[in-house]
């Protein structure tokens, strides 16, 4: 009996010991000069570091050849957040298989939901593909709030900047002058390559592509490309033999030659379709940092519409 | 852009409702029958007036905006925008449903705030268990609905979230989880509150559902507890701890009630069991990682105040998922090993007090060999807890199978060579088989 209530005090010691240590050590350091930021994905850090220029460190959770429907919530991801000072996501619950557990392991008050260090981007982006009227996953995973792969219009791409640029002045009111000569210094440079990229697309407008997941709407709605099937059946479900087969025929029927693909899927199913039809599969990155040369935003169009030029040159 | 014309629109529009609200709140407080009818008349004006303002402002703005802004025809959400705009003559009797085709219209941002509200996130998870073969030591019923387990998931406020999952069984409804974590805590701190499966080894933290087998290893059913494991109300307190480079480090520690399953009873108030647990992680490539623990439970048994049990775990598990074909290919190793220390009365010596050491221990790996299949093996060895002499020994070949991200099909061989006596055996062989299907809410994938 005294051996246990001894036991019982030991515990009690112990916790209490825990906290005081707890106490003692924060893990969150003096805050310096530059703003911390972690991003879900490599665009969303792309853009906030054209806004953010040397006065924030960014980092994104997810790489760009990555799945971002499909990430593991690892521990590493976890000390990294823990210090963040601001977390963009891209909403729309694209991240909500891992980024929600990891919000909350963090033990971070500022980035948690809802926080001042928390931003959604989706927020301030113009979504597609917002369902209306009932949703069941008859239609396979599909996104409720619209389609969160939005971030491949550059139009979206200025209005999450603008909104980045709030929030940094909002946390920063000492640099918002910075931040608003960064932003409109990156709109300017966007506008400007924007024009080249929809001159450089001009002569494929309404060109029909397939694409293997609904990635390239805003992408397709920009450059005037029309998307008339996906290798997948549905949202998230693997390609079925039957569906193939139909889509094969589609293609043979309407002259579609193009398969964009992203870096994430098997090119088992995409090939066998461009044989059938004599059409070409096209590796396209939806993510900053897709490939090496892909360092930023910019180089991201670059890459996705000399390859997609190329391929349409190639198919016709 | 363009585009941002919308903003300030709706910004207006917003505060216009807002206007409106505020007056038809200063009507109803006017409760002087006389005056009503005129005072109604005349907010009603006055509004008519502020409105009809509002509109030519808006019309203004909106042509200053487009002519400055885009010499191109408009398309998008301007037209939407404009098409919503009542004319001046409908503004009294219709400026909410304008308001409201407005929100339905525009395209930006998404809907989360509306199509929500303020609902927790619901699922269920039906897990539905078959068994053919024989199995003399511990039979289990042909087909059962194993457990239909339903979550409720919701940010409470800024300063905490709750999960709660509720499985109805075959045999009733049990609390497997319900908890509220402060996110907001000072020091890094993270404190769950609730009942929650205690951060015991790996295998004690997975609900069924998520586990890589249909059953649970024998080691679980032998030394901690069986398939609720160690599961009790209590106070979960984590933190990060200062690590090497490269590493994570994560304490915890943990009081229970002192009640899970059978291996903690609590006799008395001051019963109160304790769990510790520490995790060490690294990453060893970007598709690689290791993942290690070392966990401590203590308690009282079903003996009384007088009777502890102290278990102790290390696990360590190693993952290789190449990010590139992280859907298609990955690779995850499990070892836990398990030792119990029970104290009890000697089964051969009447009123002799003993304490009683048993050691139990799994492996497990599984291999998904594309998006819809996944292979994987088990290997158990595990003594009784309270008897070490009986040590079972089993090993299990897992097949899965996923339609879909939300069901899963399962099929599970599994030979157990169980010990009836301490050098008695009784050979198992058993198939069993599962179906999952998930309804609602997506729930986060386990790591």
């Amino acid at each position: 009996m005294p051996r246990l209530l001894t036991k019982t005090r030991f515990t009690a010691f112990a916790l209490s010991f825990a906290l005081v240590f707890a106490l003692l050590f924060p893990l969150t350091g003096r805050a310096d000069s530059k703003i911390r930021i972690m991003t879900a994905t490599t665009d969303l850090a792309s853009l906030a570091q054209e806004v953010g220029g040397d006065k924030v460190d960014v980092e994104s959770v997810a790489r760009g050849y990555q799945d971002p429907h499909f990430v593991d919530p690892k521990p590493s991801f976890l000390l990294k957040l823990s210090k963040a000072e601001l977390l963009i996501v891209v909403g729309l619950e694209l991240e909500i298989g891992w980024l929600p557990p990891l919000i909350t392991q963090s033990s971070n008050p500022r980035i948690q939901v809802g926080a001042p260090g928390y931003l959604d981007a989706s927020r301030f982006a113009k979504i597609l593909e917002i369902p209306t009227g009932q949703v069941t996953r008859a239609e396979g995973d599909v996104h409720p709030l619209g389609n969160p792969h939005y971030w491949l219009d550059p139009d979206n791409a200025l209005r999450i900047a603008k909104g980045i640029q709030n929030k940094l002045s909002e946390m920063r009111p000492n640099d918002a002058a910075y931040f608003a000569q960064r932003y409109d210094a990156f709109e300017q440079r966007l506008k400007q390559s924007d024009e080249q990229w929809l001159a450089q697309m001009k002569p494929y407008a309404g060109r029909k592509v397939v694409t293997y997941h609904r990635s390239w709407p805003n992408f397709a709605e920009h450059f005037g490309l029309n998307v008339v099937g996906y290798v997948e059946p549905r949202p998230g479900i693997p390609p079925s033999p039957q569906h193939t087969v139909e889509l094969i025929g589609q293609m043979k029927r309407e002259g579609v030659k193009s398969i964009m693909v992203e870096p994430y899927f098997d090119l088992k199913t995409p090939n066998s379709i461009a044989r059938e039809t004599g059409g070409q599969v096209v590796v396209l990155m939806p993510s900053v940092g897709g490939e090496k040369e892909i360092t930023d935003y910019f180089k991201l169009f670059d890459y996705d519409i000399a390859k997609l030029k190329k391929a349409f040159d190639e198919t016709h | 852009m363009k585009r941002f014309a919308v903003l300030p629109v709706l910004l207006l529009f917003s505060s216009s409702a807002h206007a409106q609200d505020a007056t038809s709140v200063a009507i109803k407080r006017d409760v002087s029958p006389a005056n009503t009818e005129d005072a109604r008349m005349k907010a009603l004006e006055a509004q008519v007036r502020t409105l009809a303002g509002e509109v030519t402002l808006l019309r203004s703005e909106l042509k200053e905006l487009r002519e400055t802004k885009s010499p191109q025809p408009s398309s998008g959400p301007q037209v939407l925008l404009a098409s919503a705009h009542p004319e001046p003559g409908m503004l009294p009797s219709s400026p909410a449903p304008a308001a409201a085709q407005v929100a339905q219209t525009q395209t930006f941002g998404g809907a989360s705030g509306n199509a929500k509200l303020l609902n927790p996130d619901i699922s269920l998870i039906g897990d539905f268990i078959g068994t053919a073969g024989h199995n003399k030591v511990s039979p289990e019923r042909s087909l059962e609905m194993h457990e239909s387990e339903v979550g409720m998931q919701a940010i409470i406020d800024p300063y905490a979230r709750a999960d709660a999952f509720i499985s109805f069984g075959e045999t009733g409804v049990n609390v497997e989880e319900a908890y509220v974590t402060f996110t907001s805590l000072p020091g890094g701190l993270l404190l769950k509150v609730g009942k929650k499966r205690a951060d015991f080894g790996k295998v004690n933290t997975i609900h069924n559902h998520a586990l890589p087998f249909i059953d649970r290893p024998l080691v679980t059913n032998n030394l901690v507890g069986g398939e609720d494991g160690i599961d009790d109300a209590g106070l979960f307190l984590s933190r990060f701890l200062p690590a090497p480079k490269n590493w994570f480090l994560e304490g915890s520690a943990e009081v229970l009630r002192g009640d899970s399953a059978d291996v903690f009873q609590a006799s008395r108030r001051q019963d109160v069991g304790v769990v510790g647990h520490l995790r060490a992680y690294r990453d060893l490539s970007e598709s690689t990682n290791l993942d290690l623990g070392l966990s401590y439970a203590r308690g009282h048994n079903n003996l009384g105040s007088n009777f502890l049990t102290n278990l102790y775990s290390g696990d360590a598990t190693l993952r290789w998922k190449p990010l590139r074909r992280a859907i298609y290919n990955s690779f995850l190793f499990r070892t836990e090993l398990f030792w119990s220390a029970r104290d009890q009365l000697s089964a051969a010596v009447p009123n002799l007090f003993q304490t009683q050491h048993a050691f139990g221990m799994y492996s497990s790996a599984e291999y998904r060999v594309n998006r819809r299949w996944t292979v994987g093996g088990r290997f158990d060895r595990s003594g009784h807890a309270t008897d070490a002499r009986l040590t079972d020994t089993g090993f299990s070949g897992i097949l899965t199978y996923w339609p879909s991200e939300f069901s899963q099909i399962r099929g599970q061989y599994r030979f157990g060579h169980l010990a009836t006596g301490p050098s008695d055996f009784s050979n198992a062989n058993e198939i069993l088989f599962q179906f999952l299907f998930v309804m609602g809410a997506h729930g986060a994938h386990p790591f």
